[in-house]
């Protein structure tokens, strides 16, 4: 199934999502990688709110307020921080590779998206710059306010009902190595 | 050589390898492509296809990560190795990374102080062979972190089946460094000599020995697919690079390349430089 979402997302529009179903984004998108979920993981108050948010896995290249390539992370390194970012009201996540066992943390509440990784610039074709808050953090670790307009493809990796596609693709590996 | 030939070719050839990848790279994704039998594995690849068209037309890194600047080096035995060589290359990256321009990624590994123009201590990485002639070529070969992060060394027990143990924990990595990949192996040597075979596996992708396409096809078998996100394509193409070790060790060492397999030569003479 595919789904054209708009920020804030709410509950129902989590809830709507499925593995395996396709999403486009328009509204608002944050990006955080390494530094910026240090800071949460701290405690420290970030400069935007996360109620409804998409959270971006991302460490976009931008020149001259134009974003030049803008594809996903991996999820894994910030994966710690998941209950963190639900918590704090964020909704989606998007990134990378996923987020293994921590993705107990979006049961009921919020669902992991997969870009495809390394498509930097498909991805900066639906995506703009607002604002860059904690520029001190440098281009890829700040936390980047981008408007997103009809930005996809991602793919529900991990719906808010335990269902996640890397696990299943996992198990099924271990069913023919170890039979 | 003439300085400026080599900073200007520098500059060329890290514009050419972040913005288009080489064509035998996209035939064999494109034949990935037709072959998927998952459908979402098949709109991975299909946003692969397009990325890279879009990227190419719009003169744009192919990726965020535009990665650290690894250069591989074949300098002639008779060329007279100029005394710019190094310095040369570094004024080289630091403007391609203002004109292109490239994500500046080089940080201290302690302080994680960005320099802000990609070079730094070690940086760029330099893997120089000497070969027969008397002209440079310099290929560039940035690398990303993704797929530099799931990349191994271990020290095996000679009883161990290295190939075995190579198909598990690529199958078992690939997921997170952007599958489907290149699987560059290096096995034998040292501690330190393995890993710069598997380094080295990379620039001569893809093999096509019995062995390689035998690895290929396990890694494939058991593999997770596109992104990790089940599918029939977890690698590309391996290559196995060997040499002699002790009795009593078995390195082996793979590093893992992205789907985004960049790279672009030129070549710098007396006078004067070419693209290939």
């Amino acid at each position: 199934m595919e789904h054209r979402l708009r920020t804030p997302i709410s509950e129902e529009n989590v809830s709507a999502l499925r593995a395996g179903d396709l999403v486009w984004i328009s509204g608002t998108v944050y990006t955080a990688r390494d530094r910026v979920h240090a800071l949460l993981g701290s405690g420290e108050e970030l400069p935007v709110d996360l109620k409804g948010a998409v959270i971006y896995h991302c460490g976009p290249l931008v020149r001259d307020g134009k974003v030049l390539s803008a594809g996903p992370t991996t999820s894994g390194r910030v994966a710690r921080y998941t209950k963190e970012v639900v918590e704090r009201g964020a909704k989606l996540i998007v990134g990378k590779g996923g987020i293994s066992e921590e993705a107990e943390a979006l049961r009921g509440k919020a669902a992991y998206l997969a870009y495809p990784g390394g498509c930097g610039a498909l991805a900066a074709r639906g995506l703009r710059v607002r604002k860059l808050h904690l520029p001190e953090l440098g281009m890829a670790e700040g936390l980047w306010e981008l408007e997103a307009e009809d930005w996809g493809p991602m793919i529900v990796a991990t719906d808010s009902y335990g269902r996640d596609l890397y696990l299943e693709a996992k198990r099924s590996r271990q069913e023919i190595t170890n039979p | 050589m003439r300085r400026t030939d080599l900073v200007e070719a520098t500059v060329a050839v890290l514009k050419r390898a972040e913005t288009t990848l080489p064509s035998w790279v996209m035939e064999l994704i494109e034949k990935a492509a037709g072959r998927e039998t998952s459908s979402i594995a098949r709109s991975s690849l299909a946003a692969i296809v397009e990325n890279v068209r879009i990227a190419s037309s719009d003169g744009v890194p192919i990726c965020q990560d535009t990665g650290l600047p690894v250069f591989h080096l074949e300098i002639g035995r008779d060329l007279a190795i100029p005394p710019f060589l190094e310095e040369a290359i570094a004024e080289g990256v630091r403007q391609a990374t203002a004109e292109i321009p490239l994500r500046p990624n080089a940080v201290d590994p302690l302080t994680r102080k960005n320099t802000s123009d990609n070079t730094g201590l070690g940086m760029p990485d330099l893997i120089i062979d000497l070969v027969p002639g008397n002209e440079l070529r310099i290929t560039a070969f940035p690398k990303g972190a993704g797929s530099e992060n799931a990349s191994f060394l271990a020290m095996k027990n000679p009883a161990d089946d290295p190939l075995d143990y190579v198909a598990r924990e690529v199958a078992n990595r690939a997921g997170r460094a952007c599958a489907p990949v290149f699987v560059g192996v290096g096995i034998g040597g040292t501690f330190d000599l393995a890993p710069r075979l598997a380094k080295r596996a990379l620039f001569n992708m893809p093999g096509t020995s019995e062995m390689e396409l035998a690895l290929l096809s396990e890694i494939n078998r058991i593999g997770p697919g596109p992104m990790g996100l089940g599918g029939d394509t977890t690698a590309l193409g391996v290559k196995i690079e060997t040499a002699h070790c002790h009795t009593a060790s078995l390195p082996v060492a793979v590093n893992i390349q992205c789907w985004a397999n960049r790279s672009a030569t030129a070549a710098v003479k007396d006078e004067g430089w070419s693209i290939d």
